[in-house]
């Protein structure tokens, strides 16, 4: 082996791994090169995205099944965190994880029945229960504000150091995207990954080859829902204020267009396409006016010509060409 | 209780037995027309569930299209209300036709996840247009005749709700014949049984995938015509309706159209009572609660298979 052969052979090996570098090396240095708030502001949205579409493209992906509430869990985990942190004076960091719990344990009363089914019942039953919740967030308003919102949820803090600088909050959201992020690669590459990858493929023929096909689904259902659970709580406590309007339907069906753009099962995808999505407004002043034919349209147009994902599609296609070219070139 | 304390509630309950019963039938009466709208949704849903297997999330904008056609028809083209009701749903199925062909068909993909993201990516679409063309205010349709209330048997009754159990009966009649006595409704229903035997016997798919999308377009336009001059038309009413026409697909058994027109009514009676007795500010999260009873306790629905 030459050491070019042996550089290469050492990139494929550590792929993963090296892209994990990479990105939480951007991610480390981006507030030094650029620590404009705005700027600041809208990377906060994007990981916390991240970290509710890496749940959700993996329930998607690898369970193959669709949820349309995702929103819910974000927003329970918002207000709930909001809530016990400001009305009851409780520890942020015990709110956040109280309510991550209390949102794990509705994601399993609602999973266990409606994910024995087959077919795609959950979707109307997230559809149903986020529904739920933001007619609650709206009038329960002695609680939760109401339309006017919830304002002043202290921020999180480490002893004496509060995370209350956009630039110390991006290092604490980021952290907990990567973190995230690190788990979702690490699990998809387990035994309990590759059953659900196995799941999505072909369900029966997972089930018989031993895969708890419910019990699977069941988990990453839940785990997803503690996700965005976990990102809405950050949500609550960096921004400070919280509205129930950040938590509708509508919501809802943008974190799904985030999971296909960036490619159903695709972990880099997720938090390309969470990234593409939150960023798109800022690359288009007309944005406001069409918002609703923008997204539609990019879900429509991914589906119908890349329905692996736009990473996953673009990826695919390169390394087509590639072998291609090496065939050609040897023949 | 005291005997005498019961007695004594028992004789003003008997006392007020009259107004009880009048209050109890108008209950019924009101939930029976909402039922009957949600009856016509949850047909929509099945007609494509059946045919393409998947969740068709457009139904919910067939319903505000259906009210929003109706207003361009009554006022810019100035018809008639029933030549404008017609016009309504023709235009309505019309929409779902030229949906299914261009941006469905060409998918051509098997995976249903992807086909009901689709649908979910086309419904942002539809309404996001629909946004542009009517704007985003809320609008008052008129009811289709007069808007006095009719009195049976002591309730009083809108004209409207007449038309709704009327137009809703002709509907449901004009689909019995078209899937037991016409040769593209019994291919239809080949297709639901097995759709790879009905390909194997040479019924083309695509024709009655259009069809399937016709049906489901008229009755969620019917729907929303029937409906907007009873709440206000938006261009987000039809996603309330829908989500609660799908709640009543499930009840009465996913894809059955027996099943459809009974968890729609019985939807809408357990709304409405509810409502009445219970709480008015939570009772569009009473068909959801439902919804999730149901699926935990008979998934397959009142009368699924």
């Amino acid at each position: 082996m030459t050491s070019i052969q042996r550089l290469l052979y050492f990139l494929t090996l550590h792929r993963t791994g090296l892209a994990v570098c990479m990105v939480s090396l951007g991610a480390l240095l981006f507030p030094v090169l650029d620590d404009n708030p705005y700027t600041l502001g809208l990377s906060h949205l994007v990981a916390i995205n991240t970290l509710v579409v890496l749940g959700l493209n993996l329930f998607i992906g690898y369970a193959g099944q669709i949820s349309l509430g995702h929103a819910t869990f974000f927003g329970l985990g918002a207000y709930g965190s909001a809530i016990i942190s400001t009305t009851w004076a409780v520890s942020p960091w015990l709110s956040l994880i109280l309510v991550a719990l209390c949102v794990a344990l509705l994601a399993l009363v609602i999973g266990i029945p409606v994910l024995r089914l087959s077919g795609h019942y959950l979707a109307m039953a997230t559809l149903g229960l986020n529904f739920v919740v933001y007619t609650i967030l709206i009038q329960w308003d002695e609680v939760t504000g109401g339309p006017s919102g919830f304002a002043g949820i202290p921020a999180l803090s480490c002893a004496d150091f509060v995370f209350d600088t956009p630039v110390r909050q991006h290092y604490l959201l980021w952290a907990f995207a990567l973190g995230a992020m690190l788990l979702m690669l690490n699990l998809v590459r387990s035994g309990v990954g590759r059953g659900l990858a196995a799941v999505a493929g072909d369900e029966i023929a997972a089930s018989s080859l031993g895969v708890n096909t419910q019990a699977a689904k069941v988990k990453i259902f839940v785990l997803s829902a503690v996700l965005a659970s976990l990102a809405g709580s950050l949500f609550a406590h960096s921004f400070g204020y919280i509205s129930p309007d950040t938590f509708g339907i509508f919501a809802s069906t943008d974190f799904v267009i985030m999971v296909v753009v960036g490619g159903m099962g695709s972990i880099w995808g997720a938090a390309f396409g969470a990234a593409f999505l939150t960023l798109l407004p800022e690359w288009m002043d007309i944005f406001d006016t069409y918002k609703d034919l923008v997204h539609g349209g990019i879900l429509v147009l991914v589906l119908m010509f890349l329905p692996q994902g736009l990473v996953t599609g673009l990826m695919d296609m390169l390394k087509i060409r590639w072998a291609l070219r090496r065939h050609n070139a040897s023949a | 209780m005291s005997r005498q304390l019961w007695l004594a509630s028992q004789d003003t309950k008997l006392q007020d037995g009259f107004f009880v019963h009048t209050d109890f039938l108008q209950f019924i009466l009101s939930g029976l027309t909402t039922g009957s709208i949600y009856a016509l949704i949850a047909l929509g849903f099945c007609v494509v569930s059946n045919t393409m297997g998947i969740v068709n999330f457009i139904q919910v904008d067939f319903v505000t299209l259906g009210g929003m056609f109706m207003f361009t028809s009554l006022f810019t083209l100035g018809l008639p209300a029933l030549p404008a009701l017609v016009l309504a749903v023709a235009a309505v199925a019309l929409v779902a036709m030229v949906l299914e062909r261009i941006g469905l068909r060409p998918a051509r993909s098997a995976n249903h996840l992807v086909l009901i993201f689709l649908t979910v990516g086309l419904s942002i679409i539809l309404r996001g247009l629909i946004k542009l063309v009517w704007g985003t205010n809320r609008m008052a349709l008129p009811p289709l005749s007069s808007d006095v209330p009719v009195q049976i048997l002591g309730a009083s009754v809108l004209p409207q709700a007449l038309w709704i159990f009327g137009l809703t009966m002709l509907a449901i009649a004009v689909l019995t014949w078209f899937f037991h006595r016409t040769s593209l409704g019994l291919c239809m229903r080949a297709v639901a049984v097995n759709p790879t035997a009905a390909a194997v016997v040479g019924i083309a798919s695509g024709r009655i995938r259009l069809t399937s999308y016709a049906i489901a377009g008229a009755l969620g336009g019917l729907a929303g015509v029937l409906v907007t001059p009873i709440t206000t038309l938006n261009y987000d009413v039809g996603v309330l309706l829908g989500l609660k026409g799908f709640a009543a697909a499930i009840l009465g058994g996913f894809g059955s159209f027996p099943g459809a027109i009974l968890g729609g009514l019985g939807l809408g009676l357990v709304e409405s009572v509810s409502a009445g007795y219970l709480s008015s500010a939570y009772k569009d999260v009473v068909a959801f609660v439902l919804l999730l009873l149901v699926l935990c306790v008979r998934p397959k629905g009142l009368l699924g298979r």
